[in-house]
């Protein structure tokens, strides 16, 4: 647990002060103090390329008055900077009154443990698992050309003070371990990326020499894609593998379902709370209360206890995510969504670990139900219009079907659907949900925080996809 | 205020002599201060103030070949002290690499010249108000804009870069911009545009209204979308996006993909790689640019570079790292490249809509769909269909898709070219890509 009193003339006393005076007549507010330590350490090209240390210390303070955010960071923690931003949020809201609202939900659960993964393994054994990656993706087959993996650990601690002198903390442990292999087969050259992570330190990812397996699945898609066929354009039937592929859902759904669109009505989706908007069997969660995953809080950054909130019942749109800003302009309660990726920024509304849960169809049924179509394994990145609807994402591994057969592997292709129909299009949901293997960003705003996803194999009547053969 | 030069000279002298003096062979530091305003308005009212305050400091020690770095926004000298402490620990433990160096003493920059890229003139945040309520009066005139979304951002930046051969030198640089973002509704649709102007001067900032105007024109015209079938047809990227060809392009000749062998352009200096009418240049002097620098990130002197002539490519993006493996010397690009751009074309962007009976207008891509392994790019889009000339209407709900290596051959430049970012282009036309719609 960080100090953020102890090397600074300002007291816990003084900042209780500052804070209460300054939030005395707003709606809500909150200084947030973080300290964070990160590392990375990067394997590429046979050498360790990059080691780098980071420490990073500061505080937000944020004042909120009707609609009006107010918000002013530092890095210096002094009484003076506190002070200067206390003045500058006074000013912002000089005009604007609310009243404080003191209530905020308590829990003792906690989902992951107070631990500093950087300084559980040491840089010896770091730099070790990084060179015998690199010699066991080489040694293992001469088409490989480039090797490249890396560490990243981080510990965060935050400190949230209320008006009123009202503290919460947190230490919020996170590391990724990644590899990425490039092969060259006949002139063609293909690369294939893996990772894993969570909340828990780097050995726990790594026990039985796990780095293996991420090794083998990164050589695994990187083969499969030298053998790639140009990938077909038009509408087709698409089928889902299961796991990271739900980032269809974290585009299409989740964002829509971001409180403060629909607070604007600017989402595709403000309009239809308690329509259907997916097909009967589809049920959509978004859940921060899983122990150790990559999004998983144990509160949130406005420190609200994070929970598991259902967003779609059996087709029928539920909840949206929200923060305490947008629900109280809402008439609604927060569902503990509230985040931010660092003191730097304000708090937006958020996905956590975003779950289509479990039906009861099998993947093969779903390929054998399809005469001309595509099954998309796995997935780069994707990205949404929140207002028109339209999302995409980016296969990184996929197939044809043909007469409900698995063909040849097909090149990298952008498929795109409608945020608000596609879930219709919905016709088989798997038994065989899995989570995602701990490695999603989250992009809005210009802010990045870790998000996990979950879901069965699904199979979709109708889809775009954006290849080159007609 | 931003810090002065003095302060942040003081802060980088002491760290590298706490460097120097723990037994690092070299070291390098960077200390920068930077601070900004934000005033965020929605329908017409302020939604949000955002004011930052950052220091940031990156240290890098060298123990002969061996390196690492670290990087804090605590300047307190007892943090720094430990920081540099564990920095220079772990350096030991580091393996050598052959090619860790400060660059050449020869190529760092000498003296700088005045580019003005600062603007002292402090923008109010009643200005700020004012300017965005005007913005948003003139965004919403059509019934059919129901919600505005606008913001001013000022920042004033000043930093020091300074290594243990010599080399410290820094300056002040500051931002201004505005952004206009609309969604406008029909019986159909629901729709969102965007305008913005980002300036070194706060001079050179669009008119509030005008931006305002824009957007709305804008987002009014993309409402009631069609979805068209999956064709061959040539394909019109309007200058927002035709910019993102010559990003691409950098990241795929910068000489760290070229060294690590990951990008399609290896091998291919001196060979045809785009269309030959085209000329691609990145010059980091221009006055008041908005990528215009005196040095690059490691103090290397950047000159003006021709990347393509006549389609032809000349030169990689190199830094001192990835040079010494490529045995080319840094040309000042570590950072990536200054001010990008395409030479206008001979064509007016009239006739460039004129050329084909058919074509599509894309003004907007969505997706990472840019591998630059391979080459391929496939990235869903929005715009219009565009039929002897004449906008006919909006499409979205489709993607595009192409490999580069094509697309590069059969760019035609319209002549409209302006200096508005860090990177330009002119409207720009690709024939032979793939559209997939229904």
């Amino acid at each position: 647990m960080s100090d953020f009193f102890n090397k600074s003339d300002l007291t816990r006393q003084d900042a209780d002060k500052i804070v209460s005076e300054t939030l005395n007549n707003c709606d809500d507010g909150e200084l947030y103090l973080e300290q964070s330590k990160s590392e990375s350490i990067l394997l590429d090209d046979n050498k360790i390329k990059s080691s780098n240390y980071s420490s990073d210390l500061g505080f937000g303070f944020r004042a909120i008055s009707n609609e009006v955010v107010a918000y002013s960071y530092s890095n210096e923690i002094s009484k003076d900077s506190l002070k200067n931003s206390s003045e500058n949020l006074k000013s912002t809201l000089k005009s604007i009154k609310g009243t404080y609202n003191h209530e905020i939900p308590k829990s003792n659960k906690k989902f992951y443990k107070d631990i500093n993964p950087i300084e559980q393994k040491t840089l010896d054994s770091k730099l070790e698992v990084l060179n015998k990656v690199n010699d066991f993706l080489r040694k293992k087959d001469g088409s490989v050309r480039q090797v490249t993996a890396s560490f990243a650990g981080e510990q965060k601690s935050i400190e949230i003070i209320r008006s009123g002198g009202e503290a919460l903390t947190d230490v919020r442990p996170l590391i990724r371990f990644n590899v990425s292999v490039m092969l060259e087969k006949n002139g063609r050259k293909e690369t294939g990326v893996y990772g894993i992570g969570g909340r828990q330190s780097y050995d726990d990812y790594l026990k039985n020499d796990n780095w293996k397996n991420v090794c083998e699945e990164a050589f695994r898609i990187a083969s499969v894609n030298l053998e790639s066929k140009p990938a077909p354009a038009g509408e087709m039937k698409v089928v889902l593998g299961p796991g990271w592929p739900a980032i269809l859902i974290h585009e299409a759904i989740g964002h829509g379902l971001e409180g403060d669109f629909n607070r604007k009505k600017t989402s595709a989706f403000h309009d239809l709370m308690g329509e259907k908007v997916a097909s009967e069997g589809v049920t959509i969660i978004d859940d921060g209360t899983i122990d150790n995953r990559r999004g998983s809080l144990t509160i949130d950054d406005e420190g609200t206890p994070t929970e598991r909130t259902v967003l779609i019942e059996n087709g029928i749109l539920k909840n949206f995510m929200q923060d305490r800003h947008n629900a109280r302009l809402m008439n609604t309660r927060s569902t503990g969504s509230g985040r931010r990726e660092n003191y730097r920024h304000i708090v937006l509304p958020r996905m956590r670990n975003t779950m289509m849960l479990s039906g009861n169809q099998t993947q093969d049924e779903m390929i054998k139900s399809v005469d001309k179509g595509i099954f998309a394994v796995s997935f780069g990145g994707g990205q949404v219009d929140i207002t028109s609807g339209k999302f995409v994402f980016n296969c990184t591994e996929a197939y044809e079907i043909n007469n409900g057969k698995i063909g040849s592997p097909i090149k990298g292709a952008t498929l795109i659907g409608d945020g608000p129909s596609i879930l219709k299009e919905v016709s088989m949901v798997g038994n065989d949900m899995m989570l995602d293997p701990g490695i999603g960003t989250c992009g809005k705003a210009g802010q990045g925080v870790p998000v996990g996803v979950a879901q069965p194999s699904i199979l979709i009547d109708k889809m775009t996809v954006g290849g080159t053969k007609l | 205020m931003v810090k002065d030069q003095e302060f942040l000279k003081s802060k980088a002298s002491y760290c590298l002599d706490l460097a120097k003096k723990m037994g690092a062979t070299d070291a390098s530091v960077t200390v920068g201060h930077s601070i900004s305003e934000t005033v965020n308005f929605r329908n017409k009212s302020l939604e949000a103030s955002d004011r930052s305050d950052g220091l940031a400091l990156s240290i890098e020690t060298y123990l002969g070949k061996r390196r690492s770095s670290i990087s804090s926004s605590n300047l307190l000298d007892e943090n720094i002290k430990t920081l540099i402490e564990k920095c220079f620990e772990t350096t030991k433990i580091t393996p050598e690499d052959e090619f860790n160096s400060l660059p050449d003493k020869n190529l760092l920059a000498k003296q700088i010249s005045s580019l003005n890229l600062y603007d002292e003139t402090r923008f109010e945040n009643d200005k700020k108000i004012k300017y965005l309520k005007d913005l948003e009066e003139s965004a919403s005139t059509d019934n059919q804009i129901i919600n505005t979304e606008s913001s001013f951002t000022e920042n004033k930046s000043n930093f020091i870069l300074a290594n243990s051969d010599g080399f410290c030198d820094g300056y002040k640089t500051s931002s201004f911009a505005a952004s206009c973002v609309t969604v406008a509704k029909d019986e159909n649709s629901m729709e969102r545009d965007y305008e913005f102007s980002s300036k070194r001067h706060l001079s050179d900032i669009k008119q509030a209204i005008d931006l305002g105007n824009k957007a709305a024109k804008q987002t009014i015209r993309k409402l009631s979308p069609k979805k068209i079938g999956s064709e061959k047809i040539s394909i019109i990227f309007d200058k927002r996006i035709s910019k993102g060809m010559l990003s691409a392009f950098a990241s795929a000749i910068s000489a760290s993909a070229i060294a690590r062998g990951t990008s399609f352009l290896k091998d291919k200096i001196d060979q045809q790689v785009f269309a030959n009418s085209i000329n691609v240049i990145d010059k980091p002097d221009i006055v008041k640019g908005m990528g215009s620098q005196n040095f690059d990130s490691e103090g290397v002197n950047s000159n003006t570079l021709q990347l393509i002539e006549n389609g032809i490519l000349k030169n990689y993006l190199v830094d001192t790292y990835n040079g010494k493996k490529l045995n080319l010397k840094s040309n000042g690009r570590s950072g990536g490249t200054t001010n990008l751009y395409f030479e206008k074309g001979n064509i007016s962007y009239e006739d460039l809509l004129k050329k084909n009976s058919r074509s599509l207008y894309i003004t907007e891509t969505i997706g990472h769909g840019s591998n630059l392994v391979t080459g391929d790019y496939s990235v869903g889009a929005t715009g219009f269909l565009v039929e002897d000339g004449e906008f006919k209407y909006p499409v979205n709900e489709i993607t595009i898709a192409g490999n580069f290596k094509d697309m590069f051959k059969n760019i035609l430049l319209a002549n409209d070219l302006e200096f508005e970012y860090s990177v330009n282009s002119p409207t720009m036309m690709i024939e032979g890509m793939t559209v997939a719609g229904k």
